[in-house]
C-alpha cells in the first residue's frame, strides 16, 4: 500500500479471551482527508476492528499483525502512548449517543475535560473552544448548551454533540461505529453533511462503519466489505456498488429495499450469518452462496486484484450483475 | 367500497406530565386500513407514530376519537379479558429482546394467544404448526427465547401475535432493530402473511425505503398529523407535501455520482409546544402568508389527500 497512509493495517488479527478468533488477516488502509467505510452485518467484526485500533478489546484479547498509525506502530504502544493516541490522534463516535454521553455532567464538562488534560489548555480557553466546537457543529446557542445536560437534547443533537467531544482534540482519524444507525434520515443526512465538511475543512479522516450501503455510497471513497472477519471485498465505494465481484456484496445489495415501488417483497440472503468461533473451514461465505463450488469448503480465499485498486476474496464468482 | 378493517377517526392521544403540562403526541389523526392491505406510516422520531399504534390497539386509552375494528370500537386493554373480538387486533412490536419472556419456553408463550381450554394435543399441534408458518422448526417449542438471534426471536413474536389468529395486524418498527439479512426476512413473511391470509397491516417504520417497496398506501405523520397520504407509487413519484418530499430527499441513494442526501433545516418541534397554523411552518422551504392558518387534509383525487394550503388553495374545510 502507499507509504503515506495515515492508518494502515496489515493481515489484522484478533482472538478474543477464550480462543475465539473474530478478526482474520484485516488489511486495510486510509489515507489523509479520506472517509473510508466498512460496510457488514453484525457478528462480522466491523466494530472490533474499531476497538482493536483503540486499544478498547476485553483484557486477554490477542492482537497479531500490523497496524501503524502517522508512522507509529499501534501494537507496541504502552498504556502512556495509547492515552495519547486516543482522543488526540484517534477518536471515536458510537452508535447510541445517549450511552456515549454522562447523563448527570453538563455538556461543557464532557466537552473541556479531555482538552484541558490532552491539549493543555486553561478552563477558559477551553470553554472558548468547545463554545467553537459547538459551532461547528451547528449545535443553535453554544453558551447555553455547555449549562445543559444530555437529557435535554434530541437524538440527533447528541449525536452532534458526541462528534463535537470526538473533535476536541484535533484528531486526525475519526471512527464512526454506525453513528446514524439510531437516527432518523433526515438527521442522519445533517450529520453525513457535517462529517464530508469537516474533512473537506479540516482534512479529517473518517473510518465510517454502517450496514447502510445508501450511507456508504453518499459519504464514501473506498468500501471494505467485512463478513465473519475477513476483507470480502474492497474498492472504490462507487465501482464495488455498481458492479460488485463478490457473492456476499451483491447479496447485501440485494436485500436492501432498493426502490421499485409494489415489488412487495425482499431478496433475503439464506441461511443465517457466521457464529464467531464456528466459522466454516473454507470461505466463511460458501453455506449461503449461490456460487460456491467445492473449492470453496477447503480453505479461506485470499483476496485477489481485480483491475487496478479493487480486491475480491472470491475467485469462483464472475462478474454480477445487479439491478438496483 | 366495503367498510375497512380498521378505521381509526379523528384520534387524539395525551399524556400529562408536570413538567410540560399536556403533550398532544396524536392531535386528531383518520386512518383505515382495508383487508388485505398494507399502510405504510412513516415520519420522524417524536411525530406520534408509536402511539398512535398503542392506541389503535388498545394499549393505550384515546384522548378523543375513536377506533373501529371490523365495525367495532377498541376497548382500551386492562386488567380483564379482552372482548374474543378483538383478539383479531394484534400487534408486533419494535424489540423482539423485550417483547418475549426470557424465562418461559417459546412453546408456553405462543401457547397463551390460542384459546382457552384446548386439550394439550391440539395446543402442542397449534403451537408447531405456527411455528412452522413463521419458519422455525417444532424443536423450538422447548427451547428459550436467549436461544436465538434477533430476526428470528421477530419471527416467534409474529407466530404469537397470529395465534390469536389475527385479521389485522399494527407492526411498530418491526425490522428496525435487525441486520440486513434477517430484515428481508422478517418483512416477506409479514407481506406473505397479509396476501395470504388476506390480513389487513399498519406497517409503521422510519425506513421510507423499506415501506416503499412494500406498503400499498403510505401515510406521512408530522408532529402529531398526518400531512399526506396517498398511494405508495404516487407519494415517491409525485410527493404533494413539502414534508413529504424533504424526507424522501433526505434517503441516501446508490447512485453512480454520490450526492450526499439533502438535508432539512430545523429540529422537530416539542409536541408540548407545537407551533401555531401550518406545523411544518417553521421548516417549511415554500412556507407562504395562508400557512399561518392550519391547512385541513383534503382528497386530492385516487385515494391521496394532503394537508399544505400549496395544494389545496382555495379549498375551504
Amino acid at each position: 500500500m502507499s507509504g503515506s497512509a495515515l492508518l494502515s493495517l496489515d493481515r489484522l488479527a484478533v482472538t478474543l479471551p477464550g480462543g475465539v478468533p473474530v478478526i482474520h488477516d484485516a488489511t486495510l488502509h486510509v489515507e489523509p482527508g479520506e472517509i473510508v467505510g466498512i460496510a457488514g452485518e453484525s457478528g462480522s467484526g466491523k466494530s472490533l476492528t474499531a476497538a482493536a485500533l483503540l486499544n478498547l478489546l476485553p483484557a486477554g484479547s490477542r492482537v497479531t499483525g500490523g497496524a501503524t498509525f502517522a508512522g507509529e506502530d499501534l501494537l507496541g504502544l504502552d498504556r502512556a502512548g495509547w492515552r495519547r493516541i486516543r482522543g488526540a490522534g484517534i477518536s471515536m463516535v458510537f452508535q447510541d449517543p445517549t450511552a456515549a454521553l454522562h447523563p448527570m455532567l453538563p455538556i461543557g464538562r464532557q466537552l473541556t475535560e479531555h482538552m484541558r488534560r490532552h491539549l493543555g489548555l486553561s478552563r477558559s480557553d477551553a470553554r472558548a473552544r468547545a463554545v467553537e466546537l459547538l459551532d461547528q457543529v451547528r449545535i443553535p446557542d453554544p453558551q447555553r448548551t455547555l449549562r445543559s445536560y444530555p437529557h435535554q437534547f434530541s437524538g440527533g443533537m447528541r449525536q452532534r454533540v458526541a462528534i463535537a467531544i470526538a473533535l476536541a482534540c484535533r484528531p486526525k482519524l475519526l471512527i464512526a461505529d454506525e453513528p446514524t444507525t439510531a437516527l432518523d434520515v433526515t438527521v442522519q443526512a445533517g450529520i453525513l453533511a457535517l462529517l464530508s465538511r469537516l474533512r473537506d475543512e479540516t482534512g479529517l479522516s473518517v473510518l465510517f462503519i454502517t450496514h447502510d450501503l445508501g450511507v456508504l455510497s453518499a459519504l464514501t471513497s473506498r468500501t471494505y466489505v467485512f463478513y465473519a472477519g475477513r476483507v470480502m471485498e474492497t474498492g472504490p465505494t462507487g465501482a464495488l456498488l455498481s458492479t460488485p465481484r463478490h457473492p456476499y456484496t451483491a447479496a447485501l445489495l440485494g436485500a436492501r429495499p432498493h426502490g421499485a415501488a409494489g415489488v412487495g417483497s425482499l431478496r433475503p440472503i439464506p441461511g443465517s450469518p457466521v457464529v464467531p468461533g464456528q466459522a466454516p473451514p473454507g470461505c466463511p461465505f460458501a453455506p449461503r452462496c449461490d456460487f460456491a463450488t467445492a473449492d470453496c469448503t477447503s480453505a479461506p480465499p485470499e483476496p485477489a486484484p481485480i483491475g487496478t485498486d479493487r480486491l475480491s476474496a472470491c475467485p469462483v464468482a464472475p462478474e454480477l450483475e445487479v439491478t438496483p | 367500497m366495503t367498510a375497512p378493517l380498521l378505521d381509526i377517526d379523528e384520534l387524539a392521544v395525551e399524556y400529562r406530565s408536570r413538567a410540560r403540562g399536556a403533550v398532544r403526541a396524536v392531535a386528531g389523526v383518520s386512518l383505515s386500513v382495508a383487508a388485505g392491505e398494507i399502510v405504510g406510516l412513516v415520519g420522524e422520531s417524536g411525530c406520534g407514530k408509536s402511539s398512535l399504534a398503542r392506541a389503535a390497539v388498545g394499549l393505550t386509552a384515546p384522548h378523543a376519537g375513536t377506533v373501529r375494528f371490523d365495525g367495532r370500537p377498541v376497548t382500551p386493554v386492562r386488567w380483564a379479558k379482552r372482548p374474543a373480538a378483538e383478539v383479531g387486533l394484534q400487534m408486533v412490536f419494535q424489540n423482539p429482546y423485550a417483547s418475549l419472556n426470557p424465562r418461559r419456553r417459546i412453546g408456553d408463550q405462543i401457547a397463551d394467544g390460542l384459546p382457552a381450554g384446548l386439550p394439550r394435543e391440539q395446543v402442542r399441534g397449534r403451537v408447531a404448526e405456527l411455528l412452522d408458518r413463521v419458519g422455525m422448526g417444532a424443536d423450538t417449542a422447548a427451547k428459550y427465547p436467549h436461544q436465538f438471534s434477533g430476526g428470528q426471536r421477530q419471527r416467534l413474536a409474529i407466530a404469537r401475535a397470529l395465534a390469536g389468529e389475527p385479521s389485522m395486524i399494527i407492526a411498530d418498527e418491526p425490522v428496525t432493530a435487525l441486520d440486513a439479512s434477517s430484515q428481508a426476512q422478517v418483512v416477506n413473511l409479514l407481506v406473505r402473511l397479509v396476501r395470504e391470509l388476506g390480513m389487513g397491516m399498519l406497517f409503521i417504520s422510519h425506513d421510507l425505503a423499506l415501506v416503499r417497496q412494500i406498503a400499498d398506501r403510505t401515510a406521512v405523520m408530522y408532529l402529531g398529523k398526518v400531512v399526506e397520504v396517498a398511494p405508495t407509487a404516487r407519494l415517491w413519484s409525485a410527493p404533494s407535501h413539502p414534508y413529504t418530499r424533504a424526507l424522501i430527499d433526505a434517503v441516501p441513494t446508490i447512485a453512480a455520482r454520490p450526492e450526499l442526501p439533502a438535508v432539512l433545516a430545523g429540529e422537530v418541534p416539542d409536541p408540548a409546544n407545537a407551533p401555531s397554523g401550518c406545523r411544518f411552518r417553521p421548516r417549511c422551504p415554500a412556507a407562504f402568508e395562508s400557512c399561518v392558518d392550519e391547512p385541513a387534509l383534503l382528497p386530492i383525487g385516487d385515494r391521496a389527500s394532503v394537508a399544505c394550503w400549496l395544494t389545496t388553495n382555495g379549498a375551504t374545510a
